[in-house]
């Protein structure tokens, strides 16, 4: 085994060159990009720039033209099984929670585990009581989504993905369409799941959060990874003037 | 100390006028001029019309008798045009729930419809365990016990052809088929419609859009001529299960695009989320999309099956005696020649009650299905 195969495997995330275009415009240009297992990574960035698209590409919500992207030792392709297998090993979570409305918070949980991973019914409610815990809402388990607060929703969105054990973990701005008095009781359920060890990969505006517990900050625009950096550097020492320009403008405020 | 604690205000009670009858009134009747200016010619309108038709329908109208002449004279005196007679319906009853089912097997027939009630009561009353069961055998099983039984042929149950089927009975079995099989074609097509794939998506939008653009009455009137000069010779199709076929055919396009409608209200995320899970085509479908799409459109399904329960009708075209057309023939009887009226007025208030009894169901079933996430 070469020195390089060995470096890869322990990557769980590898994209290498990846492009991708809407119609004729190119949205994601040249992304290279790997990821340990237990990093927690950060990528920021004004809107436009394609920084959603890229990790909506990891679980193929969106589909690249060109390139590769690895995950845990499969390709992603237009091959079903690989998109499958690899959708339910990836969790994700979305800015705009994306709850069944139709089913309970406790059938929004077993869900998955019991069609995906086919647990038995009784085994999985438990499971996923216990994760309704550690997101501190197990006394909303039989109400419907529609009862709940915008932060609970999101934790239950949180507690949805961990049922199905995943590798990583993907956040689209999970705390935008939040209220700032819920933004806090997100972030402190995604910085306890960061110190358990998870694989994150977080789209996020909370640089404290980035602060605080990511391993490299990302900073995309105009489709491309301009700088990426450990965040003590990558907020006190920017390298290009796009990062600086940024960075200014979001601590104006 | 310089901070003050917050206190609430205590909640107080509503002003008397916004409560009971008189809010009601307000709110309801009297709400604006214009408002007051209608509810007085609706009032006005009810009293020149209401006491006309009490009278004609159940005050001045004929109840008993077997004859006419029942219904022409008062203690022997004759007398005409006050109220309704009612004794054609009577006399005619029979037919008008079987048709010209055997009487010595109308059993057959009856134990159907107390089998269906008592399914139906099962699936409406709150507190009956296991009624995706029920619900499932009332779809599937029931349909075949009562093809077997009211047919018969079978378990040395004598024959009874279906020209013999009729009325009220024939009227629900249409429906009933029409109703069970064209939601999950429909559902299928509406799937099919807005499929990735190609040959999938033409043939279901060459399907309905076919379908749809042509009258039901020339489906079953084409099922019924022209159909058997295209089969070999010989071919016996019979005529109930062509009517049949037809109205499937035709009601299931309509379905589908009523079921698409649906499928178009379920944002996005939905799919995301069902697809991040890892859920496969069928399970996001069955699991999360055409739950949350079919609550949202049971308005307009019932729409289409009240309309199919009385397009059921138009089968008189083919020959077949549903409940409207026995009313006719026996208007046309010489000895109740006259009487038309009485027959048109009992078919519509059959009608009525089967049409508002699927409306009332479906807004009852809207409320049991709210899980709280409209905003």
């Amino acid at each position: 085994m070469t020195e390089s195969t060995a470096k890869q495997e322990a990557y769980i995330i590898t994209i290498r060159e990846m492009h991708k275009w809407y119609g004729q415009f190119h949205v994601l240009k040249d992304i290279n990009l790997s990821v340990e297992k237990g990093e927690r990574i950060v990528i920021c960035g004004p809107s436009g720039s394609g920084k959603s698209t890229m990790i909506r590409c990891i679980n193929r919500l969106e589909e690249h033209q060109q390139g590769q992207i690895i995950i845990d030792g499969i390709e992603l392709t237009s091959d079903v099984k690989h998109i499958e297998k690899i959708r339910s090993e990836v969790g994700m979570v979305f800015q705009h929670f994306n709850l069944f409305p139709h089913l309970t918070v406790l059938e929004n949980l077993v869900l998955a585990p019991i069609w995906v991973r086919k647990v038995p019914r009784k085994e999985a409610e438990e499971t996923g009581m216990t994760y309704l815990e550690r997101v501190k809402i197990p006394e909303q388990a039989l109400k419907y989504p529609g009862q709940l607060s915008g932060g609970q929703q999101q934790r239950v969105a949180i507690a949805r993905s961990l049922c199905m054990n995943p590798k990583v973990m993907l956040f689209d701005e999970p705390t935008s369409a939040l209220d700032p008095e819920m933004i806090s009781e997100v972030l402190d359920v995604m910085v306890q799941l960061a110190e358990e060890g998870m694989t994150m990969l977080c789209v996020t505006h909370e640089m404290g959060f980035a602060k605080k517990v990511a391993n490299r900050v990302i900073f995309m625009d105009a489709g491309q990874i301009v700088e990426e950096n450990e965040p003590h550097e990558f907020f006190n020492n920017p390298q290009s003037d796009r990062t600086k320009l940024f960075l200014s403008q979001i601590i104006q405020h | 100390m310089s901070t003050s604690e917050f206190q609430s205000q205590p909640d107080r009670p509503p002003p008397n006028f916004q409560t009971g009858w008189v809010k009601w009134f307000r709110d309801n009747l009297f709400s604006s001029p214009f408002n007051t200016f209608l509810t007085i010619v609706a009032v006005y309108l009810l009293y020149l019309t209401l006491p006309w038709i009490l009278q004609w329908a159940i005050f001045e109208a004929d109840w008993v008798g077997t004859t006419r002449e029942a219904c022409e004279t008062t203690d022997g005196q004759p007398r005409y045009g006050i109220g309704a007679c009612w004794v054609f319906i009577s006399v005619r009853f029979n037919q008008i729930i079987y048709g010209f089912y055997p009487p010595e097997l109308q059993w057959r027939p009856n134990i159907i419809a107390i089998l269906l009630i008592v399914l139906l009561t099962g699936l409406l009353l709150k507190g009956v365990k296991h009624k995706q069961w029920i619900g499932a055998f009332t779809l599937i099983g029931f349909p075949i016990i009562a093809g077997i039984l009211i047919h018969g042929g079978l378990f040395g149950l004598e024959v009874v052809d279906t020209d013999q089927w009729g009325g009220l009975m024939l009227t629900l079995i249409l429906s009933w088929v029409g109703i069970i099989a064209s939601l999950p074609i429909g559902t299928a097509l509406a799937l099919g419609r807005r499929s990735q794939m190609p040959i999938v998506r033409t043939c279901s939008i060459v399907y309905i859009e076919f379908w749809r653009g042509v009258p039901l009455i020339t489906v079953l009137f084409m099922a019924s001529v022209m159909l058997p000069l295209f089969l070999p010779e010989g071919t016996e199709f019979d005529k109930l299960i062509r009517c049949f076929i037809g109205i499937v055919l035709f009601q299931s396009a309509y379905m589908a695009e009523v079921v698409r409608g649906g499928l178009q209200a379920i944002p996005k995320g939905q799919y995301e989320a069902a697809d991040a899970l890892g859920l496969s085509y069928w399970e996001k479908m069955n699991l999360i999309v055409l739950p949350q799409a079919l609550k949202i459109v049971i308005p307009g399904i019932v729409n289409t099956f009240i309309a199919l329960f009385k397009d059921t009708t138009l089968v008189y075209i083919v020959g077949l005696i549903e409940m409207l057309h026995i009313l006719q023939i026996a208007g046309r009887d010489s000895e109740w020649i006259g009487f038309d009226t009485e027959g048109y007025v009992f078919a519509a208030l059959l009608f009525w009650i089967f049409c508002y009894s699927m409306s009332h169901y479906s807004q009852s079933l809207e409320k049991k299905l709210h899980t709280g996430h409209k905003r």
